[in-house]
């Protein structure tokens, strides 16, 4: 099972690039666990996930195909 | 009503069914105020002036340095160490006599923000830091005002409109439905740091004057509930639905003027943060060396590096994990790039640790390959 996910802003500069592909996730907290254990820095970046283009609040199921997104705060002007 | 001589200035959109006469009389009628006369500021306020605005209030403490030359257009060379506000002002009158400004040549606060936008009937956030973000956010809520919030990060900007109602059926959204508290501290590099392409607060800062001609008029839909990503680099732009969060407790008016927003806040304290000029650590560095210990607070790859500063490299994120490496028999300067980072640091590490013995080079690294 593939998630395709597309980052910004900090979370791509930890990451090292603007989409990358996951395995094996079948909801959003498993995706995020997966993720701060690859790129342990996330740990200290605020950020919140959409699934289709959807803000989401709680843990969400995924399925194969899905686009996450992963969207920090930022600050500059 | 519209002067024979707007009638003429504003044709082009008077051509346009979609805003008329009537739509520009809207405008006339408006107030608008932005915070922050920086990238997104310079860009928003040009376009607001330009499109007949009546009342234009902006907000800003800084005065012009040569770094904001890249992007914020409003600003000559010749004019470095002036207000932005007072220079902005000039230009802009200029560029159209007929609209009123009102300046505030001030860091907005928890204790003057509501005072302020208060007077306005839609308010453009252009500034730089999550603090402030917060403040005018719930200022917005409180004071029942149309925010569009534009942000920037590198070569990605943020756009959405928040506490705006078109009808009775919508949720007006804020800040916090999406992020509840601001980051900490730690987790902000002081956005100055970062580096940004000079035309991105352009682009943000135009879409955010676009937002609030449609605020104005009633046309088109405005951009709340969604928050829009664009990045330059692929020019690629995403919008995301954004919806209450049912958690969300609303602020109320006391909780607000006594929350700690942060490091703009809390001034007493950023008061008592030591500074020690690059001349001062000069002198140091030749005399007693040894009673000195250097922490460079910027992130790893971060540039120049200066081998008489180099000592020990803490980014900002570690300062509190890592404050055993802290030597508190000696004098620790903390230094990052232009001393607005070493300030944060010192502060946070004096609310969590209470250490004292803190110092941060003043004007950073920057300030030190002056000389």
């Amino acid at each position: 099972m593939k998630i395709e996910v597309i980052v910004f802003g900090m979370i791509a500069d930890i990451i090292g690039k603007q989409k990358i592909e996951v395995n094996n996730c079948s909801d959003t907290t498993s995706l995020q666990i997966k993720l701060t254990h690859d790129y342990p820095k996330l740990c200290q970046q605020k950020f919140v996930m959409a699934v289709y283009k959807k803000v989401i609040t709680g843990n969400t199921n995924l399925n194969n195909g899905d686009v996450v997104a992963i969207l920090p705060p930022f600050a500059g002007g | 009503m519209l002067t024979s001589k707007e009638i003429s200035r504003y044709e082009r959109h008077i051509q346009l069914p979609e805003i008329g006469i009537k739509g520009q009389e809207l405008i006339k009628k408006a107030s608008v105020l932005v915070i922050g006369a920086g990238g997104l500021g310079c860009s928003a306020l040009q376009y607001l002036t330009a499109m007949g605005v009546g009342v234009i209030g902006i907000v800003d403490f800084d005065k012009i340095s040569e770094t904001n030359l890249q992007r914020q257009v409003l600003y000559n060379a010749n004019e470095i160490g002036k207000y932005k506000v007072e220079v902005a002002v000039q230009k802009l009158s200029r560029q159209n006599p007929a609209i009123k400004f009102i300046t505030y040549c001030t860091q907005l606060t928890n204790k003057n923000a509501i005072e302020i936008i208060k007077n306005y009937d839609i308010i453009v956030d252009g500034t730089d830091n999550f603090a402030t973000r917060y403040i005018i956010n719930d200022a917005c809520w409180i004071a029942n005002k149309p925010l569009v919030f534009g942000a920037i990060h590198k070569f990605e900007g943020q756009l959405t409109v928040f506490n705006y109602k078109k009808d009775n059926n919508t949720i007006p959204l804020n800040y916090r439905d999406m992020f509840p508290t601001s980051p900490a501290v730690a987790e902000v590099p002081n956005c100055s740091d970062l580096g940004v392409i000079g035309v991105l607060p352009g682009i943000i800062g135009t879409l955010q004057a676009t937002e609030v001609l449609k605020i104005i008029t009633g046309i088109g839909t405005v951009l709340a509930g969604k928050l829009l990503f664009m990045n330059s680099l692929d020019m690629e732009f995403y919008t995301f639905e954004i919806t209450p969060d049912v958690n969300r407790k609303n602020i109320s008016i006391e909780e607000y003027l006594s929350y700690d927003y942060g490091q703009f806040c809390i001034s007493e304290s950023q008061n008592q943060i030591n500074e020690i000029s690059c001349k001062e650590l000069k002198e140091l560095l030749l005399n007693n060396r040894n009673t000195l210990q250097l922490i460079d607070i910027r992130d790893q790859e971060e540039l120049p590096k200066v081998p008489v500063l180099e000592e020990l490299l803490i980014p900002l994120v570690e300062v509190i994990e890592r404050v055993s490496e802290f030597d508190s028999s000696k004098k620790i300067i903390l230094i990052c790039k232009s001393g607005i980072r070493s300030k944060l640091a010192i502060q946070m590490l004096q609310k969590k640790f209470g250490l004292r013995n803190l110092f941060s080079l003043e004007g950073g690294i920057t300030e030190w390959l002056k000389n």
